[in-house]
């Protein structure tokens, strides 16, 4: 027996969903006052056994231990009447609602009669208790992201968790608000709580955890490996199942031509809000800038300005001689102007459409793939045979429809039809968001790849890993406006944080 | 102490393929299951024997193999159909029902394909008949040769149904007024917009609440008029309407799947932020969808006058939403629809002598109802399991 207690276990869980086993027979136990870090690729398993945990999916086979016994968890309600509370990668909040009302949202008590102002109070006093300050009375539209955070984290102390389930927590912070994030976690840690922190980024990990379990595809590949000693190459290993290379591989740029010039843009966000606020900037073919920021500052506005998805409220537009504005014919521009869109399944591609359908949404408009009204079938069917040998596609056939296909290969299909066509600009968000280790890599070498064939690429990332290695000028975006600019090589990462954070960079 | 129990439990689960298969059995299952609810529903208004019924009705809608035997001999000894079997008599009433319902089906399942919902198919075919009629009686001398006249009645049944059915597109397009709404409260503007010109109003002729029987050259030729040559033919209304549906839907069939066209419209009906990122109009083509799906439907009004000679107070409703059925029972597949089509148009002949009268949208709406159940079917699957169960220390039992 080891001296400390384990706050839960969990034996050999098996969770299937169809088609796939996400997770096969996994052992994980979290002591109480750890933070206990759950590790691994996008699709390893990490929120499903975490989901497991906390009451929202009930296992095929397996046991859940609370101080050592045996329960059976049929809803999140009764996970957190066992003291286990998750904190989702997407948050559950009410928007139009007050803090305190989000709180309680849900609970049992009080029955009939909300008295707010007490619930306010006992808010206010457990946020000044674990130092997570947030204004009770506050909406939560009114709140930053890292606030909202802070309100889910209330919420599950509110309802008494000993045992705090954190999914990607940091996904949306800045390196700053981070910093407070760990500050407060180790706090909790003292007062006796238990922290799973669920991440695949491994700076964080082995800052702020005690110990490590590591999943691999469904199955525990190191379990309760203590943090201190182990190298971040060590951990990648583990994760990934082979050694991973940090840098990568490029030549220096040779920025060529200003493809994309833009100047004075405004646009507002969904909520008619000013979003982007004089956004000034250029890309030269053949270079690659890569625009920083915390969600929600303007990069999406940004994407879909550029690329007519969203109509700006001022500023010009030029890509090459041509003027992006209310006259330009978006649908034509396609081969000129590739987009990598935030959200692959949403925006960039069409789910019950198959590989060879999907790979023509830019093209099907004109020769080889269309004269006239029709569609030349054959033509379509070359057309995909190419891209999937060339990109490496893996699909059974053409004709399946890409909602079967790995996130990994649905960006694969994105990118074939996106970059196939040699585009002047290419406008990519987040293009490796979600994929694994491996998919990165290729994600990686393709955009550099493009980058030498002189097409222009303006990258917009929350990865700041990722910026620094495949950008080679950085833009710092803060509330719609340009914070910094610098070159990537050498840019020191606080600095970038600051800029994100607000500050502006020193004149 | 290592006992290991199994047992199974059932899951629903997403199904991740989509075998063609399910389609065509969730629909054929959906009518079985709808007549047997049905059933109960004949059986609850009196029939005694509701398979009886069910018989009855075929035979109305269809004939029976006797009727089509007498009818073929009829046909080949070029003598007339013998007294007391109706030969081809059902299958003829079927074929002028089934035209106008497979024109408004076809209407639907264009507009539901981009996921617009269109039912206002109905008053799109009173707009379309009333045009056409227009074109019959008063712009056109009785004169006029046949196949201009019924050709200029068809243009203007489609441009009627294109303006009624572009009325809700060109809102939905331009100010994203739910389409729902306005296509069905169009209808009963169609509805009275007819009422006031056939029933009160300058087309009626005297208190017949009817515009009088069309000149000749504005009516289908139906298979009688050739019973002088060949006797069999002798009563028989069908013309040659029902080619309107047919081509239309081949027609619509290669849209789909052929052109550009229907390449755009299936893409902004699966995912219409996929259309606006690849640059495709979507103002444009709901304004296009909504009106060909009007047109279609009004198509299928200058067709049902046609039909009639006449246009008159009791010109039928329902029709259009009869279309939304068959278009949900066809799966959205325009050559599917045809057959449905022609089935629904056996059941609308069939139950029109049946009491009560409304059996007919009973059972219309009983099978819309279970076919859109049966779909469960094919977006999941239904799966046993067996249940591994680890061991369970004793001591952890009594804590259970």
């Amino acid at each position: 027996m080891t001296e400390a207690i384990n706050a839960i276990e969990m034996h050999s869980i098996v969770k299937r969903f169809p088609g796939v086993v996400a997770n096969d027979h996994v052992d994980f136990a979290c002591q109480v006052g750890e933070v206990h870090a759950l590790l691994g690729e996008n699709g390893a398993g990490k929120s499903t056994l975490m989901n497991v945990l906390a009451g929202m999916y009930r296992p095929e086979a397996g046991e859940i231990l609370v101080s050592g016994k045996r329960v059976v968890l049929h809803s999140p309600q009764e996970a957190i009447a066992h003291g286990i509370g998750m904190v989702h990668q997407h948050f559950m909040l009410v928007p139009p609602h007050s803090v305190a009302e989000n709180i309680v949202l849900g609970l049992n008590q009080p029955r009939f009669l909300l008295n707010l102002s007490h619930i306010e109070e006992q808010v206010a006093a457990l946020s000044e208790q674990y130092g997570l300050s947030v204004n009770p009375r506050a909406k939560i539209w009114e709140l930053s992201v890292g606030e909202q955070q802070r309100v889910e984290v209330l919420k599950m102390l509110y309802r008494g968790a000993k045992v705090l389930i954190l999914d990607e927590p940091t996904a949306v912070l800045t390196p700053q608000e981070v910093e407070v994030l760990f500050h407060t976690l180790r706090d909790m840690t003292k007062r006796g709580h238990s922290i799973v922190f669920i991440s695949h980024k491994l700076d964080e990990v082995v800052a702020i955890a005690d110990r490590v379990t590591v999943l691999r595809r469904g199955k525990v590949t190191a379990a309760n490996v203590p943090a201190k000693g182990t190298t971040k190459a060590q951990l990648a290993q583990l994760m990934v199942g082979r050694e991973v290379l940090f840098q990568v591989d490029k030549k220096k740029a040779q920025p060529g031509d200003v493809v994309l010039a833009v100047e004075g843009l405004c646009a507002d966000n969904d909520r008619s809000l000013p979003a982007l606020r004089n956004v000034s900037l250029q890309v030269r073919a053949g270079e690659i800038v890569g625009v920083a920021g915390v969600a929600g500052n303007g990069q999406r506005e940004l994407a879909e300005a550029l690329t007519g998805l969203r109509r700006p409220t001022a500023g010009k537009m030029t890509l090459g001689k041509i003027a992006l504005d209310r006259h330009t014919q978006w649908l034509k521009l396609g081969q000129q102007l590739a987009h990598i869109p935030e959200d692959r399944a949403v925006f960039g591609s069409v789910a019950e459409l198959s590989v060879a359908e999907n790979l023509i949404l830019k093209r099907f408009y004109r020769p080889p793939i269309s004269s006239g009204w029709s569609i030349n079938a054959s033509a379509v069917r070359q057309n995909a045979d190419r891209l999937v040998v060339q990109y490496q596609i893996a699909t059974p056939t053409i004709e399946t429809p890409v909602r079967m296909l790995s996130g990994g290969n649905l960006q694969k299909v994105i990118l074939a039809r996106e970059t196939s066509e040699r585009p002047y600009l290419m406008v990519a968000v987040h293009p490796t968001r979600g994929l694994d280790i491996g998919a990165t890599e290729s994600v990686h070498k393709l955009l550099i790849e493009q980058r030498d064939a002189d097409t222009g690429i303006l990258l917009i990332s929350e990865d700041l890993d990722e910026l620094l290695s495949l950008s080679d000028r950085l833009i710092v975006l803060y509330e719609g406006q340009i914070a910094g600019e610098m070159p990537a090589e050498g840019a020191d990462i606080h600095t970038i944080g600051l800029m994100m954070a607000g500050a502006k960079a020193d004149a | 102490m290592n006992q290991l129990a199994s047992s199974y439990r059932i899951r629903i689960e997403t199904r991740l393929d989509n075998p063609g298969w399910t389609r065509v059995v969730s629909s054929i299952l959906g009518v079985i299951l709808a007549l047997v609810v049905g059933g109960f529903v004949l059986r609850a208004a009196g029939a005694t024997d509701p398979i009886g019924t069910y018989q009855e009705i075929f035979k109305e809608g269809f004939g029976t193999p006797a009727d089509w035997q007498a009818g073929v001999t009829a046909l080949l000894t070029n003598t007339d159909c013998p007294k007391g079997l109706l030969c081809f008599g059902p299958l003829s009433d079927t074929l002028v029902k089934t035209s106008p319902i497979l024109l408004t089906a076809l209407a639907c399942i264009l507009a539901f394909r981009m996921k617009l919902w269109n039912i206002g198919a109905d008053g799109q075919m009173f707009m379309g008949a009333w045009a056409a009629t227009a074109v019959a009686i008063f712009i056109f001398p009785p004169g006029t040769d046949r196949v201009l006249m019924l050709g200029v009645m068809a243009l203007a049944g489609i441009l009627a149904g294109f303006i009624y059915g572009a009325i809700p597109g060109f809102l939905k397009a331009r100010l994203n007024i739910n389409e729902i709404i306005i296509t069905l409260m169009l209808n009963y503007i169609a509805y009275k917009w007819l009422e006031y010109f056939v029933v009160v109003g300058p087309w009626s002729i005297g208190d017949f609440e009817s515009t009088g029987r069309f000149p000749v050259s504005a009516t289908w030729p139906r298979l009688t008029e050739a019973a002088k040559s060949i006797p069999a033919l002798s009563g028989l209304t069908a013309h040659p309407g029902i080619f309107l549906g047919i081509i239309a839907a081949i027609v619509l069939a290669w849209i789909f799947k052929r052109s550009r066209w229907g390449y755009e419209i299936r893409v902004i009906g699966n995912n219409p932020k996929a259309a606006r990122y690849a640059g495709i109009s979507l103002a444009r083509n709901t304004l296009l969808v909504m009106g060909v799906s009007g047109a279609l439907a009004g198509l299928a009004g200058m067709n049902e006058v046609a039909a009639l000679r006449e246009l008159n107070g009791r010109f039928q409703r329902g029709l259009g939403f009869t279309g939304v059925i068959i278009a949900w029972l066809a799966r959205l597949n325009p050559l599917a629809a045809i057959l449905v089509a022609f089935l629904f148009g056996g059941l609308l002949v069939g139950t029109q002598l049946i009491q009560p009268q409304g059996i007919a949208s009973m059972l219309q709406g009983v099978i819309l109802f279970v076919v859109v159940g049966t779909e469960l079917l094919f977006r999941y699957r239904i799966r046993f399991e067996k249940i591994e169960r680890v061991a369970i220390a004793p001591e952890a039992l009594h804590d259970g």
